[in-house]
């Protein structure tokens, strides 16, 4: 049964309890940043921050409404840094969009292609203190799920709008909420993700159209317009030539570091 | 791109070897992979360290590292949720993979006109300090005052601090710091949530959360006032947002727009410091269309009482005023009695002297046109305000007030509280599930540490300490005992002081406290004046008080008109500071501005244990004791508070017994056989009390006695420990009262009763008014109460349920404050309008140390200060903390887009913000979520500003305090930190 997370923004009170979850239970470090103006940081998601909320104010009617957006890897059925992986590193595991951090070669065709930015490279020291850019995004903390556990976000949210379930469950728990809400004084409330890139598992109840968030009304597959093919036949050509100096790379590096490094938990 | 180390635990080698090249296993998208947990998810269970909610969290280490913290999942509050502060507690052990670089790992001594810290050992450390100590007090050992009372006290040492520490902590401290004789002995509460206490103790009787947490979900609508609930304590939100799933109504009201305001079904905007105009408002369009709860408040409150002839209300002043003294003569705020002393009543509530019917005329004047000229709000949203809550007066309804800091740190902030208890009781909200005024305490354990004895005029439990004009622990008990109830059915635990008074004593002076020396008695200091929190600092500034020990305190930042007290502790001669990483307090020598060289102060630095690493109880602001356990070691040297006094305690006996000093028994006869390292469980005994006949431990308080033959070191907590275990401790996750009460979960004060007055919950003849939510029901067969633990035992109509006041009924007319027996709307201190409401400006008896306050033409702008939910109080914690810096990186103000355009400011500019006590520089963030208020025809604008930052730190900034000012309630001295006049303009 595929799984998802339903996110209703109905309920979330944008305290990024979320985002410092995703970096507890990830071991991932916080970034430098400034106050720009806004409660709103880090300015977007990066190699270390896999998710974040997003902050919106909008004025209707003369009434303000402060909206909230939980962002992170949507794991499209339909994935654009999937489709563009030159070494097939991004790859769905289940439904699970996954990178592969030995193949991973830091191209960045991955994080160019991602209608959502949710995708990022980041430099990472291994054992032997070479630096090696990977891509990095959200997994839906693969780990905890694959034992029965929430996400790290799931669990901690304090008001309950993110939820982990089955997927065909979330859709109709979200839809319905979407119909209570355009009942209850929100009309232009919209429940995101059901068929957007072949369905989404990050699925989002909106209380207001999702522009008022950030979000893109209908996003599209990197490979979906002329500009996106010619990427496509660079980077398969980029991949058909990089194979074979990457795997001697790989297999050097192994033998230099045989030993030393263990796989860890994963 | 950025360059990252970090654990390669979560490389997906194995999985997916092989894979390369292949298409995406699209005919698998339902599988889920299998991967091991990439660390372990810990079973060692404690309480979070941030704010007043007492979330559980579980949390796993390896090889003696935390590796892992998140919320417990059997914890019935939590539900294994946790805020970010709560998540991000695993930085407070470690970053990465170190311990946190700005923890103390070591003590750290700062040498006069030193310009920087060197190590030392904790043998070192103690010997030095209780030196420091033992010089100081005996060198300004006070026997007796001018008029030749004995006091033995000594004012040249002051002691501040905790709301963070576990509560057997604070206990000792308080044991410790009293058996000195130090006077000057406060902590956070004074200056956070006193007044909202005071407000309750002279409203219902007591002043915490009359109800709790899980409780919220209860409510059929619940008013947000004063306190941004969503932002400051997310999880008690949880419970606002299950009821508001239940059908119930959020009503948020706050100057800003805040995170609580997105969620709420009606946001009132109004103006700071407008509190008691609003309520009053909403209070007389409650009574103008009857929709009081008639039998409650006719038979649960004094509105039926009868009022001196005399009293009465002009222009602002209330009958008594005494201009030259500048205070109220009370003579006419007082009941006609009959000639046993009994108050007269009128139960039609028709006489023009009854409590009522003053009670009307005086908030007939709080119309909507005038309150909404005063407040600044929309008419039409004051008005569904109104309507939404005043619902809640029927019957089986119940309205929720959630209140904090926001409403309690005005100069009328007990009055404004007041306010609220009023509209709750004749709304008869009180004592019913989903009701109460639930009045939050911060800090993770403001409560239990607070209820230690830590404000200066307080024993643990609240028991009065003694004052020099008390000749004798019978005068003294005679003082502080309230004479037993005149009026039938009325139970008064206040009674029980002796009890209460001698059993402390006991506690702390074992076999040396006999019927002879007053059990002990003659040992404390005995008060002569205010000691609270700014005289404390104004007794620093002028070298009266020598010495600090400051607990986990960091006035530098937390104190009004911080740039006043950071001044004050310049002039120190020495500081000892207990904390989890060097404060702007054990700073002050780097404070901006001061030539470290000139700096004369000796400053010890001690490194304290985090709450992950040390066990204890702590008490949740809904007044839950719960156990929390060490989950890992403190980092290096690092040792709990607990350590840290204890040490201190048994050095400071040994120096006395070895050398003597003036009434050095006061020292060497104290208690204090804990072990060394102690045993915290030994306290937590101490705590509850033992029959000394037996060597028992007490069930209750209820076994106390005034005979020298118990001993209790805290009556509040007596029962949290008996024989039957530490009912702290316990975890009970079943509900069987099915309204959420969880009685066997951890335990709580008083006597486990977990929504307090609930004899209010049922009528006369003990039914509940809504039995679908009964807190408590007689069973009339078996002649007992089922349910809660009630208010007292009595049958139905044998008691009356506010078991604390005099006469058992809750009181609308408040004629123990000092500035009036009903809130009055006044301007606050700086105000940029004049009161619409009368020709006094400002309350009358408001307390001011600053020599002037800021003009409107100077400082046009109104502001007020606010705490954002990655950031704990000062920010000792939490800007040490890379995860929540991260998230809110610097100190900011908020501001409409309407005044930032008049100033030219734009979003993101650093701005400088100046009131008549200093100037800060802070990154504006524009905001529509502010707008100006229209107020009595003219624009007011309202900035706001976060104070949670300082001068050392991994993230440092301009602290909000610097421009509040040293101005306060009379009632309890508590700083009006929320309501000052400012200006902003863009930096040059």
């Amino acid at each position: 049964m595929a799984k998802a997370m339903l996110i209703d923004e109905s309920r979330c009170i944008g305290c990024r309890a979320c985002q410092v979850a995703c970096k507890q239970w990830n071991d991932n470090p916080a970034e430098e940043t400034e106050n720009w103006g806004s409660y709103e940081n880090p300015p977007e998601l990066s190699g270390i921050t896999w998710t974040r909320i997003k902050f919106n104010e909008k004025v209707e009617d003369g009434r303000i409404k402060w909206l909230f957006l939980n962002q992170g890897c949507m794991h499209c059925t339909d994935a654009s840094c999937e489709a563009v992986c030159p070494t097939g590193a991004v790859r769905h595991h289940g439904q699970f969009v996954l990178v592969d951090e030995d193949w991973c070669i830091g191209c960045g065709y991955c994080v160019a292609a991602c209608p959502f930015d949710a995708i990022h490279s980041v430099f990472k020291v291994t054992g032997g203190g070479e630096q090696k850019a990977t891509a990095q995004k959200c997994t839906f903390c693969v780990d905890r799920v694959s034992n029965d556990l929430p996400p790290a976000c799931v669990k901690t949210c304090p008001s309950n709008a993110l939820v982990w379930g089955d997927r065909d469950e979330m859709v109709v728990q979200g839809k319905e909420r979407v119909a209570a809400l355009q009942a209850n004084g929100h009309p232009k409330a919209t429940f995101y993700g059901e068929h957007e890139l072949g369905g989404l598992h990050r699925l989002y109840v909106l209380a207001d159209e999702p522009s008022a968030y950030g979000l893109p009304e209908s996003p599209r597959h990197a490979t979906a317009n002329v500009a996106s093919q010619w990427l496509s036949g660079i980077v398969t050509a980029g991949a058909i030539a990089a194979v074979p100096f990457w795997l001697l790379f790989k297999r050097y590096r192994a033998a230099e570091e045989e030993g030393r490094i263990s796989g860890g938990g994963g | 791109m950025r360059e990252v180390t970090r654990r390669d635990f979560f490389k997906l080698s194995g999985a997916v070897a092989g894979g390369l090249l292949l298409p995406a296993e699209r005919g698998l998208i339902e599988r889920i992979p299998q991967f091991p947990l990439h660390k372990r998810i810990g079973e060692t269970i404690t309480i979070c360290t941030y704010c007043g909610v007492g979330c559980g969290q579980i949390v796993s280490a390896t090889d003696g590292k935390l590796v892992n913290i998140e919320g417990d999942p059997d914890h019935p509050i939590s539900r294994g949720h946790l805020c970010p502060k709560g998540v991000s507690s695993h930085q407070l052990a470690t970053v990465g993979e170190t311990p946190n670089p700005h923890r103390l790992q070591a003590v750290k001594y700062r040498a006069p006109g030193s310009a920087s810290w060197e190590e030392k050992s904790w043998d070192w450390a103690i010997n030095e300090i209780a030196g420091r100590i033992k010089a100081t007090r005996d060198a300004n050992w006070i026997p007796e005052d001018a008029e030749g009372h004995v006091v033995n006290r000594t004012e040249a040492i002051a002691a501040l601090g905790t709301v963070f520490a576990n509560s057997e902590e604070a206990y000792l401290l308080t044991k410790l710091v009293r058996s000195l004789g130090v006077v000057f002995n406060e902590n956070e509460s004074r200056i956070c949530v006193t007044s909202a206490v005071t407000a309750g103790s002279e409203s219902v009787g007591r002043g915490p959360m009359t109800n709790h947490w899980i409780d919220l979900s209860n409510s059929d609508c619940i008013m947000s006032i004063g306190c941004n609930v969503a932002e400051t304590f997310p999880i008690a939100f949880s419970w606002v947002e299950e009821a508001k799933e239940r059908g119930g109504k959020l009503i948020s009201v706050d100057p800003r727009f805040t995170r609580t305001a997105a969620a709420a079904d009606i946001y009132v905007p109004l103006r700071t410091g407008s509190d008691v105009a609003l309520i009053g408002g909403m209070i007389n369009y409650i009574l103008e269309n009857e929709l009081y709860h008639e039998e409650y408040v006719r038979e649960y409150t004094d509105a039926s009482f009868l009022i001196n002839e005399g009293f009465g209300f002009e222009d602002g002043l209330f009958t008594g005023w005494d201009a030259d003294k500048g205070s109220y003569d009370k003579s006419t705020w007082q009941y006609q009695t009959d000639e046993d002393g009994i108050p007269k009543r009128d139960e039609t509530l028709q006489d023009e002297n009854c409590v009522f019917q003053l009670l009307k005329k005086h908030f007939s004047r709080y119309d909507p046109d005038t309150v909404c000229a005063i407040t600044g709000t929309p008419k039409e949203a004051f008005l569904e305000a109104c309507q939404a809550f005043a619902a809640t007066g029927a019957q089986d309804k119940a309205g929720a007030i959630i209140c904090s800091s926001g409403a309690a740190q005005h100069a009328a902030g007990t009055q404004m509280v007041r306010s609220y208890y009023i509209l709750q009781l004749i709304l008869g909200n009180i004592g019913v599930a989903g009701g109460g005024i639930n009045g939050i305490a911060g800090a993770s354990n403001g409560l239990g540490c607070t209820l230690q004895g830590r404000l200066f005029h307080v024993l643990p439990g609240d028991v009065p300490m003694p004052a020099a004009a008390d000749e004798s622990l019978e005068a003294y008990l005679n003082r502080v005992t309230p004479a037993p109830a005149t009026m039938e059915n009325v139970i008064s635990p206040w009674t029980s002081r002796p009890k209460h008074a001698i059993s402390v004593l006991k506690a702390w002076y074992g076999d040396a406290a006999t019927a002879r020396n007053g059990f002990g008695w003659e040992y404390l200091p005995k008060l002569g004046g205010n000691y609270s929190f700014v005289p404390l600092f104004e007794a620093m500034k002028d070298g009266t008080i020598k010495g600090l020990l400051a607990w986990g305190m960091n006035p530098a930042v937390s104190g009004p008109n911080s740039g006043a007290l950071r001044a004050a502790l310049q002039e120190l001669d020495w500081l000892v500071v207990a904390d989890l990483g060097e404060t702007e307090t054990a700073a002050v020598w780097k404070c901006p501005g001061v030539d470290s060289t000139e700096n004369q102060t000796e400053v010890f630095l001690l490194p304290a244990a985090a709450s992950l690493e040390k066990e204890g109880s702590l008490m949740s602001s809904a007044r839950w004791m719960q156990w929390r356990y060490p989950a890992v070691d403190p980092p290096g040297e690092a040792r709990s508070d607990l350590w840290i006094i204890n040490r201190l305690v048994l050095k400071l006996k040994e120096l006395y017994a070895q050398e003597g000093g003036p009434h050095a028994e006061a020292i060497t006869n104290l208690t204090c056989a804990y072990g060394d390292p102690p045993d915290v469980h030994l306290v937590a005994k101490e705590m509850n009390g033992y029959d000394l006949t037996t060597g028992a431990l007490l069930a209750g308080p209820g076994a106390l006695k005034d005979d020298g033959t118990t001993s209790c070191g805290n009556w509040l907590w007596c029962g949290s420990y008996t024989e039957q275990g530490n009912m702290m401790a316990r975890r009970d996750p079943v509900d069987p009262s099915g309204i959420g009460l969880f009685s066997n979960w951890a335990w709580c004060f008083p006597v486990n009763r977990r929504i307090m007055y609930n004899r209010a919950s049922v009528d006369l003849e003990g039914n509940p008014w809504n039995p679908e939510k009964a807190v408590i029901t007689w069973n009339a067969a078996a002649e007992s109460w089922a349910g809660d633990v009630p208010d007292g035992g009595p049958a139905p109509g044998a008691a009356y349920p506010f078991v604390m006041k005099p006469h058992g009924r809750a009181l609308l007319f408040g004629m123990g404050r000092v500035d009036g027996p009903f809130p009055e709307h006044y301007e606050p201190w700086e105000s940029p309008v004049s009161n619409p409401m009368s020709s006094i400006q400002s309350d009358p008896v408001l307390k001011a140390w600053e020599q002037q306050s800021g003009t409107r033409d100077q400082y046009p702008v109104l502001a007020t200060t606010y705490r954002l939910v990655e950031h704990m109080h000062t920010g000792t914690m939490t800007r040490n903390s890379p995860w929540l810096v991260e998230a809110q990186p610097q100190m900011c103000v908020e501001l409409s887009g309407e005044l930032a355009a008049e100033r030219g400011i734009a979003n993101g500019d650093r701005v400088t913000i100046e009131s008549a006590r200093g100037a800060i520089e802070a990154v504006a963030v524009v905001t529509k979520r502010l707008r100006p208020f229209e107020v009595d025809g003219q624009v007011v604008h309202q900035i706001a500003l976060p104070w949670h930052w300082g001068y050392v730190g991994l993230s440092t900034g301009d602290s909000g305090n610097l421009l509040t000012a040293r101005v306060a309630d009379s009632n309890t001295m508590i700083p009006a930190y929320r309501e000052f006049l400012v200006d902003i303009r863009k930096v040059v």
